[in-house]
């Protein structure tokens, strides 16, 4: 050993971050090693704010000023009338209302297909931790597997049954098909999440005569608040953002707001008001950023839930 | 409660087994049912009805004769590497300058994240305004004087898949960087001091210690990324709609055209069996290794 003055009390305050050469080395704001480490997290931060800070921008300007100008200058002269027009008047095809009515037909899906998906598969989770029966986890493995399965697969035999039930195009047909998507992943978090509880608490409750509802309701429930949470995180942003089951399972008047964008700023006829886009963009972006700079924290772990398990 | 007497092993636990009813139907007629179902009606002529008409493997070997098929099937490859290789390297290395005990760590956190919360449509359009040759980062680089700089992949049959991979690494990355983020929060710190007291430097602690140590970390987010790659339709949809020509068609793409506007059910069948394999030969192996080591602990 050559470093002879790493007395005990250094060696507590040793920190990763100090691993250059010299060892412990009182830290100096402006040393080279924090000029490059915050310099590239500062350039790579502004590039991916650049697109939020564009889009902002650009949907603020008139369309003269676009024309002439610099996408990444800020607006001389700030106007409202792509946002209003965005959402009131802005066309697809023959509807002239804006991107108002998606919005209202993803809160239509959005709401039900969360409180549905959220429903189905924390009682499955539950039963899965704590009612196990036989068969119960190969119908698990199943389904976790299922999740890899490419959508475009299973997307015509859902239309059969769909329109066998007769909800084919409608949005409880959409909401059900959200249902059977988000259930893995809502599956795996929940299971995972009560076989972590202790299993006391369940003996307990049984003992004291609570059946299969009764444990689920007032013990599993009030007890697990923070994972209903991330759920709620993880489908608000997963169903408000699909494209693919919006534009395969509900038509024209119902098509929930993604669709309705594309349609908007992909429409070939008439001229390309790239304010108005913008702005549709952001509309539509709103919802899952709001849900994301608020929940902060809860959004990672939700992802990292549902990404890295055990 | 019937369920009290316990007539037979049927109706044990009775509550759980209907608490699991859309769970087993699920997995059982859509999951597995489904999936029968499209790679059995894959070897069929069926055109704008699906028909029980059996004609074997023509619809394959009509699928790997057509150029869209093809183009689809190379873009897919293009796009697959750039985004495994390119999300895995940017990530790591932003989890590790995360990593090093800064300040302001969720501050940047969070800025490369927001992406993710986006949809690919909303990712899609921007990324279609930036890379606009007449209004976007060409025009603005050309009036800085530089008149013959050129840069409109969307514009440009040749590397239009590209233009579409930098949109999809904007969004992806902060969710690579958060899994990565995770797994180096997860190696002990005593791995660390045990590299520095023996003089190995930093870099070097990463390639050959840290990393391998995260094996299964890297496994998970490669599982996630294979997946997410074949998926790939809205990104495609939003910002070129497969142009320009049919330079930027993807096979989800394919699928939904031929079973949604050209009503050749049996070409989207069978494109969509392949798109199966394709993501089962890395899943496979890895639901064994996963599910198979898992029962044995």
């Amino acid at each position: 050993m050559v470093d002879v003055a790493a007395s005990p009390s250094d060696a507590i305050v040793l920190r990763r971050d100090e691993a250059g050469p010299a060892g412990a080395k009182p830290r100096h704001a402006l040393s080279r090693r924090n000029i490059f480490l915050y310099g590239t997290l500062i350039v790579v931060a502004l590039y991916y704010l650049l697109p939020l800070y564009v889009m902002i921008v650009t949907s603020l300007k008139g369309m003269p000023e676009i024309r002439l100008g610099n996408i990444f200058s800020p607006p001389v002269e700030i106007t409202f009338e792509p946002w209003v027009k965005a959402w009131a008047t802005a066309c697809t095809g023959l509807n002239c209302d804006g991107l108002s009515r998606g919005f209202w037909n993803s809160v239509r899906i959005t709401v039900p297909s969360v409180l549905l998906s959220i429903a189905i598969a924390s009682v499955n989770g539950y039963a899965l931790a704590n009612w196990r029966f036989k068969g119960a986890d190969t119908f698990f493995i199943i389904l976790i597997v299922g999740a890899f399965i490419p959508y475009q697969v299973m997307i015509y035999p859902i239309v059969i049954i769909l329109r066998e039930i007769g909800i084919y195009g409608t949005l409880t047909g959409l909401v059900i098909v959200h249902s059977i998507f988000g259930m893995p992943i809502l599956t795996l978090l929940f299971r995972n999440y009560f076989t972590s509880m202790p299993e006391e608490l369940f003996r307990a409750a049984r003992v004291d005569g609570a059946g299969f509802w009764g444990i689920y309701l007032r013990i599993m429930l009030p007890m697990s608040l923070p994972i209903f949470v991330v759920a709620i995180i993880l489908q608000v942003t997963g169903i408000w953002n699909d494209f693919l089951f919006g534009v395969v399972y509900t038509r024209p008047d119902t098509y929930p707001m993604t669709v309705q964008l594309n349609n908007i700023v992909n429409s070939v006829q008439g001229v390309k008001e790239y304010n108005v886009n913008m702005a549709a963009t952001i509309l539509t972006g709103l919802v899952p950023l709001i849900v994301y700079f608020i929940s902060g924290k809860l959004f990672v772990r939700g992802i990292a839930a549902g990404a890295v398990k055990g | 409660m019937s369920n009290s007497e316990r007539p037979n092993q049927l109706f044990r636990n009775l509550n759980a087994k209907i608490a699991s009813i859309p769970m087993v139907l699920t997995a059982l007629v859509v999951f597995v049912g489904g999936t029968a179902w499209t790679v059995l009606y894959s070897f069929t002529n069926s055109k704008l009805l699906p028909r029980l008409n059996f004609v074997g493997l023509d619809q394959y070997y009509r699928l790997w004769a057509t150029p869209r098929w093809l183009i689809s099937i190379e873009n897919l490859l293009i796009y697959g590497v750039i985004s495994l290789v390119f999300s895995l390297v940017i990530g790591f290395v932003l989890a590790a300058l995360l990593d090093q005990k800064i300040r302001f760590e969720d501050t940047f956190r969070t800025i490369f994240l927001y992406p993710f919360a986006l949809s690919f449509i909303v990712t899609g359009l921007v990324w279609q305004w930036l890379l606009n040759p007449d209004f976007g980062i060409q025009r603005v680089v050309r009036d800085l004087g530089w008149t013959s700089f050129s840069f409109d992949p969307l514009y440009n049959s040749s590397i239009v898949i590209y233009g579409i991979s930098i949109a999809a690494l904007w969004q992806g990355t902060g969710l690579i960087m958060c899994l990565m983020l995770a797994g180096l929060r997860g190696i002990d710190e005593d791995i660390w001091k045990a590299a520095r007291v023996d003089g190995i430097p930093m870099w070097k602690t990463y390639l050959f210690i840290v990393i391998p140590m995260m094996r299964p970390v890297f496994i998970t987010t490669l599982v996630i990324i294979a997946a997410g790659i074949v998926k790939v339709y809205d990104l495609v949809v939003a910002q070129t709609s497969g142009g320009p020509g049919i330079a930027s068609e993807v096979p989800a793409k394919y699928v939904y055209d031929y079973m949604f506007f050209a009503q050749n059910l049996g070409q989207g069948f069978a494109a969509s069996t392949m798109m199966l394999l394709s993501v089962m030969i890395v899943i496979v192996p890895w639901a064994y290794l996963e599910f198979g080591g898992r029962r044995r602990g």
